[in-house]
């Protein structure tokens, strides 16, 4: 009998280190954001990291958008589907999502759960990912098809999956986020931490903090389930800019210029290095990491 | 090469039933119950005999139970977070502020119910009654489900794959006593899927008056809203209009309006501009909206002169006006 990581899915991923779930339970709270920002990050902690990034969110990708790739094409080889590089020819930070498959951006995915379920297949089986050091997915809000789907096919790597919960300070998303936590639990998956994301807004023109969305819902919420508080991120305006892939203005690209950066180099890391949230996202990938060498060494 | 999904003819997204397979060619197709996706399919000795192009056997009842509504809204947005269910719970307030009329708000949101922790009832639950399930009520006229009454507690995932979502929605349309009604309003999840599918399925024949679509002032989440506003136009649902939130956030400390989200692409204005459809309006950031829906209380009735609150009541007022009320 073949044995259990024999399977299509299994054999893709043999190469990759550890996959790592981002999830919210709410809408809009920032998995994109954290998911392209983790992915970032993850690339620059070493200078041969290779990171891959997988949008689940199939009725509303917004992971081509945020790395700058909106209606990049993808190929298919012999060997299956060619990821899209956000670094060109440096190919160290691969990415994947139903946003590449569109004739056109604004055409509705309306697929009903058989439908996604079998994409999320194709994903995790026919993606010619490589080695890999990270799989960051992205995935959308709720606890529904996709989430069972990416569980059930992702069960021959089962050991090597992780998740991040992320949620804003609000009630509203609290409740949801500890839902999305009943959810790892019912499945077992080990959360490497909560992240409570836009909590407070720093007034750009008199330095006022208002919490836009109330605070400190989160970190409660961490202690009061025992799980890593790995951080929290205010409100950052430029952030919203730069994945929104407006074109940088000249000034902040001429600054990377001027500091040596090259055209050629990966310019959104650069600009995103430049953001106030970098540092403080550092500290929390510093934790994710830390998170998942101790998991091993308990293995 | 270049992959690109959907080679074959895209079937009609109504006519997939919920628990079709993957590559149902749907039940209006000359294929249907007769592709290689139709082996094994529930359905297939039905589709395949080409009589009976399988109405939902709830429809009828659907149909009788809507008879007494009169008007039924719903309220959309492809991405997540950007005040669906709030703005849900504004238009249900401000329609029942009118003593004369009866309002329900029916939350399909399955996964993340928010719309009972806005409105002040998270500790409530549905009673059945012989006539049905009866809605929880916030006052005498404004009525309100979710399946957030049903969970034993708030801390539960849901983990319901399509097919169960589709039964819960349509026993929300069928089962439950609202009575006569003005206005159902009812609140959906971000996207395009099968929560969105069934309740256009369920209503199509009982008529929907029209879609309110909500985005916020950013990219990121207008290309979610076009794609949403595309599946209304593949569907048929007409859209009223589209309503800007959090667009703008004015310092309580010095009062200069900063843009939390800067509208890179032209904002909702824009948006609304080159998809040919009416803009309603846009409703300011206010931290006082979020601490409202938190505990629960109306924030038109406790900041009724607020930007927000006059924003949002204008932006009624032109739905009500648009409908024709
Ligand atoms: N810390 C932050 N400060 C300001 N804006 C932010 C921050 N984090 C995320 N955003 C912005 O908020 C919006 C929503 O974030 P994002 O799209 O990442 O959420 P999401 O949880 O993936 O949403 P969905 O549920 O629709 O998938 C985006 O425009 C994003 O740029
Ligand atoms: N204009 C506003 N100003 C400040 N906060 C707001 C505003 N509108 C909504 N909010 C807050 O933003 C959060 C998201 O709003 P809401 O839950 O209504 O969004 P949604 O689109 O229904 O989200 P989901 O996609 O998860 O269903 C809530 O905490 C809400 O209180
Ligand atoms: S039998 Fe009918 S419902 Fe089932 S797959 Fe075929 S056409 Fe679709
Ligand atoms: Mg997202
Ligand atoms: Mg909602």
């Amino acid at each position: 009998m073949a044995s259990p990581e024999d399977t299509p899915v299994g054999r893709r991923l043999q190469l990759v280190k550890h996959i790592i779930i981002v999830c919210s339970g709410k809408g809009g709270v920032g998995k994109s954001s954290v998911s392209t920002q983790l992915a970032l990050c993850l690339r620059a902690t070493s200078p041969t990291a290779r990171v891959g990034i997988l949008d689940v969110d199939l009725t509303g990708p917004s992971i081509p958008r945020m790395l700058g790739l909106d209606s990049h094409p993808v190929h298919q080889s012999s060997d299956g589907w060619v990821p899209v590089y956000a670094d060109g020819s440096e190919a160290r930070l691969s990415c994947m999502s139903v946003g590449f498959l569109l004739k056109r951006k604004e055409d509705s995915v309306v697929w009903r759960g058989p439908k996604k379920n079998a994409m999320i297949r194709q994903f995790l089986s026919d993606v010619r990912w490589g080695e890999l050091d990270y799989l960051v997915i992205d995935t959308p809000p709720g606890t529904s098809d996709e989430h069972l789907s990416l569980v059930e096919h992702m069960a021959p790597v089962r050991s090597r999956i992780s998740a991040v919960i992320v949620t804003t300070p609000q009630a509203v998303a609290l409740l949801d986020a500890m839902k999305c936590l009943s959810f790892t639990r019912a499945t077992s998956i080990p959360v490497l931490g909560l992240v409570e994301n836009m909590s407070g807004y720093v007034c750009p023109c008199c330095g006022e903090i208002t919490n836009v969305f109330s605070t400190e819902g989160g970190e409660e919420m961490a202690r009061r389930e025992g799980l890593q508080f790995l951080g929290s991120l205010p409100v950052d305006t430029e952030l919203v800019s730069l994945l929104d892939a407006a074109e940088p203005d000249d000034q902040a690209s001429n600054a990377v210029l001027a500091e040596g950066g090259s055209p050629h180099s990966f310019r959104l890391l650069e600009l995103y290095e430049k953001t106030s949230t970098a540092p403080l996202f550092r500290a929390i990938v510093e934790r994710i990491m830390n998170g998942l060498s101790a998991a091993e060494s308990r293995e | 090469m270049i992959a690109v999904q959907q080679a074959t003819p895209i079937p009609d997204p109504l006519s997939v039933p919920a628990n079709a397979p993957e590559h149902c060619p749907g039940t209006e197709s000359e294929l249907a119950g007769k592709a290689d996706a139709c082996a094994g399919c529930a359905n297939q000795e039905i589709c395949a005999s080409g009589v009976a192009k399988g109405p939902d056997p709830a429809l009828p009842f659907v149909r009788e139970r809507m008879s007494t509504v009169k008007r039924k809204i719903l309220v959309l947005s492809g991405k997540g977070g950007v005040g669906k269910s709030t703005f849900t719970a504004q238009l249900g307030w401000a329609f029942a502020a009118d003593e004369t009329l009866q309002t329900g708000i029916m939350d399909v949101d399955i996964c993340g119910p928010s719309i009972p922790t806005i409105l002040g009832i998270a500790s409530e639950q549905v009673h059945a009654s012989s006539s049905g399930w009866s809605p929880v009520y916030v006052q005498d006229n404004l009525g309100v489900m979710s399946v957030g009454f049903m969970l034993p507690s708030s801390k539960d995932a849901v983990m319901w794959r399509g097919p169960k979502k589709n039964g819960l929605i349509s026993q929300f349309l069928k089962d439950v006593d609202w009575g006569e009604l003005d206005y159902l309003v009812i609140d959906t999840p971000p996207g395009t899927s099968d929560e969105h599918l069934s309740i256009v399925t369920y209503l199509k024949e009982s008529g929907i008056d029209g879609a309110v679509v909500i985005t916020t002032p950013q990219e990121v989440a207008l290309q979610d809203v076009r794609r949403e506003i595309d599946f209304c136009r593949k569907v048929g649902i007409p859209v009223i209009g589209l309503v800007e939130n959090m667009s703008g956030f004015v310092c309580p400390s010095c009062k200069h309006e900063s843009q939390i989200f800067k509208p890179s692409t032209g904002g909702g204005r824009r948006l609304a501009q080159d998809m040919g459809v009416d803009f309603l309006g846009a409703v300011p950031l206010d931290p006082r909206i979020g601490k409202s829906a938190d505990y629960g209380v109306s924030f038109l009735d406790e900041y009724p002169d607020s930007p927000a609150s006059i924003a949002y009541l204008d932006i009624i007022d032109k739905i009500r006006l648009k409908l024709g009320d």
